[in-house]
């Protein structure tokens, strides 16, 4: 019997445990449930995160930065006006979203396209809260865009940025070779891809440019294999567009960079600069600022314009996309050439492509 | 490139990625040889990542270089102590080894991530700044043809991982421990019969699986992703299980499936830029590692055949 008894404990033991990861971020669960005494004026903001979390050292903890900066301008308390909510995994999304709706809160942050199909449940479920989805659009069992009423989705100029740092890339290689590794094939990823071939294409047509998908944003010994054959075939430059894949790129590049070789990551999302220390490969990111759109919506939303049922665009012009503010690496040549071309896409007379076709269509016409 | 620069690309990714998996297979060949069900070494990874990485983000200030190799250590012994709760739960209270495994590979992502959150106010942590690195074998690396392919760019724990199999061969084959430990697999009440302590063996057993796949986990985190995260460790325990039972319970066998496995996934990704093989869409390529392990555990290998206990508690008296 006492063995029995012990058993049991035991098993509760391991049963607790598995919903502990969940525990360290909820103490705050109980302040979202008496939303609906509030005053109307008072603005609540939440975070989904995608299974990444927070301090993901990219998209969401980007999100998060620009929900932090929003609720203290306007002096919101954390927890209370905004919050984050971590999923842990993806069936963690559409409850996630669903607590925020049921917790009153006006706009909900969904960081990330993994997001997109919770978004689109809970946007049907709960009609009467807003949601902003992050970097997608909706869409249907056929790929049709669908434009919900309540969601506003909020998109990037991933090209225009990537085709800047590929204007680094072209100015720093010594081998005229460069790399670019993506997650997943997939018309997002592409936007990446292409304008980054673009921009290297445009300073220099003689560049030869590989590119390579993981298949995975989560394999960093995949993204190790990928940037070792890169190197090793000749490439000093490689932009990876890959998440935790692209971890293994850095991985890489840190090994090659200790044994005295000159290669060199660029970033993505946000300033990769931390993640090539202490070898100090990282040459330059393409940071999106997610900061900057959650804050703008979340004031849009405060303002009453939350942008529901259309898709925001942040680019260049509304400093959406661009180069990482640490620019140690980059050589001032390459800065200005970059503040150049900035112009001339500001100005139209450089129209960068996203797609296979245009990229095509594009470097025929350099 | 030519087929020799092709060979030292994917030769050495192979042993890069394989060496987590051959350590954690080779925990798993302990567990199983001595009756109870490995399924837990995924968990035991983990935790082993876990430690591996804090051990090194705490000490590197201090010790520097040797730091990871330190941390290595310390993922073992930290596992070796973790997997007593999987030990207790299959051997003296004899729960179901299934589901037991299942449930540590929930509790150690839940309990690392837990500890990570209060450790460092984060969900994942910092980058290591000392890594277990790529090297140059002294000597050896400067052989024509061999040197470039099996003795540049590998970390050192590929090899010892290569060694270590055979240690364990040893170990499982050749020495009265390991005759106990095969014959308390076999057949628990007959070493029961001959004064082996049936539950102690296990308990050992177990927790030398804990320390493999701890190291298995440590090396995986110190040597490729340089952080951990909740997703660091997807499966890989899993891999290593599969590299056993392809492997038939051999520990030298499993270092072989295992070595397969770092082949496989390193020739879908080089494919796609040797020459010959990038015509090929890239869809085939990221399946090619899967395909050619199913093929080879179907048509190759033959029948496996595990450990007649394993998976059956042991208790006295009972036929």
């Amino acid at each position: 019997m006492k063995k029995r008894k012990f058993g049991l404990a035991l098993s509760l033991v391991l049963a607790a445990g598995t919903i502990l990861g969940a525990c360290g971020n909820k103490e705050e669960e109980q302040g979202g449930g008496d939303g609906a005494s509030k005053e109307e004026a008072n603005i609540k903001v939440g975070l989904v995160t995608d299974t990444g979390g927070v301090d993901d050292k990219s998209f969401n903890q980007s999100a998060w930065e620009g929900l932090k900066k929003f609720g203290e301008e306007f002096g919101l308390t954390e927890g209370e006006g905004y919050r984050y909510l971590q999923s842990e995994k993806e069936a963690d999304y559409i409850p996630n979203l669903g607590q925020f709706a049921d917790g009153g809160f006006d706009v909900t942050f969904a960081a990330g396209f993994l997001l997109e199909d919770a978004v689109q449940t809970a946007a049907e479920q709960n009609t009467g809260t807003n949601f902003a989805l992050i970097d997608s659009l909706l869409a249907n069992a056929d790929g049709e865009t669908v434009w919900l009423d309540n969601v506003s989705n909020v998109t990037f100029d991933e090209h225009t940025g990537s085709f800047l740092v590929g204007v680094i890339a072209a100015k720093t290689t010594k081998t005229k070779k460069v790399g670019f590794v993506g997650g997943v094939d997939s018309p997002l990823i592409k936007k990446f891809e292409n304008g980054f071939k673009a921009g290297v294409k445009s300073v220099d047509p003689t560049i030869e440019i590989v590119s390579q998908y993981a298949g995975d944003f989560n394999k960093p010994e995949n993204g190790t294999s990928i940037a070792s054959t890169m190197y090793t075939g000749g490439a000093d430059i490689i932009y990876h567009a890959a998440g935790g894949t692209g971890n293994g790129v850095f991985t890489e590049a840190k090994n090659r960079k200790a044994n005295g070789e000159e290669v060199w990551v660029i970033g993505v999302d946000r300033d990769q600069h931390e993640e090539g220390m202490p070898e100090n490969v990282t040459l330059t990111s393409m940071v999106k600022r997610v900061d900057n759109a959650v804050y703008e919506i979340s004031k849009m939303a405060k303002d009453g314009n939350f942008p529901g049922g259309k898709e925001t665009v942040f680019g260049l012009k509304e400093e959406g996309v661009g180069i990482a503010p640490t620019t140690e690496n980059v050589s001032q040549e390459a800065l200005d050439l970059v503040e150049d071309y900035k112009q001339k896409i500001l100005s139209g007379e450089i129209e960068v492509p996203k797609t296979d076709e245009e990229f095509e269509a594009f470097e025929a016409s350099l | 490139m030519s087929f020799l620069d092709i060979l030292s690309i994917i030769i050495p990714a192979a042993l890069y990625t394989a060496a987590p998996l051959i350590f954690t297979a080779l925990g798993a060949v302990f567990s199983e040889k001595s009756g109870v069900i490995g399924l837990g070494v995924e968990g035991l990874m983990v935790f082993g990542a876990f430690s591996g990485v804090l051990t090194t983000l705490l000490l590197e200030g201090n010790m520097g270089e040797i730091t990871p190799w330190l941390a290595i250590l310390i993922a073992a012994i930290a596992s070796g102590i973790f997997s007593l709760i999987y030990g207790v739960a299959v051997i003296s209270l004899r729960a179901d080894q299934t589901v037991t495994g299942v449930a540590i590979n929930m509790l150690a992502v839940g309990l690392t991530l837990f500890l990570i959150k209060k450790i460092f106010n984060k969900g994942q942590t910092d980058f290591v700044d000392f890594r277990i690195d790529k090297v140059d074998f002294p000597i050896l690396s400067d052989i024509p043809v061999i040197g470039d392919i099996f003795f540049s760019g590998i970390p050192y724990t590929s090899y010892i991982a290569i060694a270590m199999a055979f240690v364990v061969w040893y170990i499982i084959y050749k020495t009265p421990f390991g005759l106990r430990l095969r014959s308390v697999g076999e057949h628990p009440a007959a070493a029961d019969t001959m004064g082996i302590n049936v539950n102690r063996t296990r308990y050992i057993a177990v927790i030398l699986s804990g320390v493999f796949a701890g190291v298995g986990g440590a090396v995986y985190a110190l040597s490729i992703s340089g952080n951990f995260t909740g997703h660091t460790i997807a499966g890989q325990g899993f891999l290593a299980i599969a590299a056993m039972i392809f492997g038939k319970w051999h520990p030298v066998g499993a270092m072989a499936a295992a070595l397969f496995f770092g082949f496989a996934q390193s020739l879908g990704i080089t494919g796609a830029q040797i020459p010959f093989l990038q015509d090929i869409p890239s869809v085939f390529l990221i399946m090619a590692p899967y395909i050619l392990t199913i093929l080879a555990l179907t048509g190759f290998v033959g029948r496996a055949e595990a450990p007649k206990a394993s998976g059956v508690p042991y208790i006295k008296g009972t036929r």
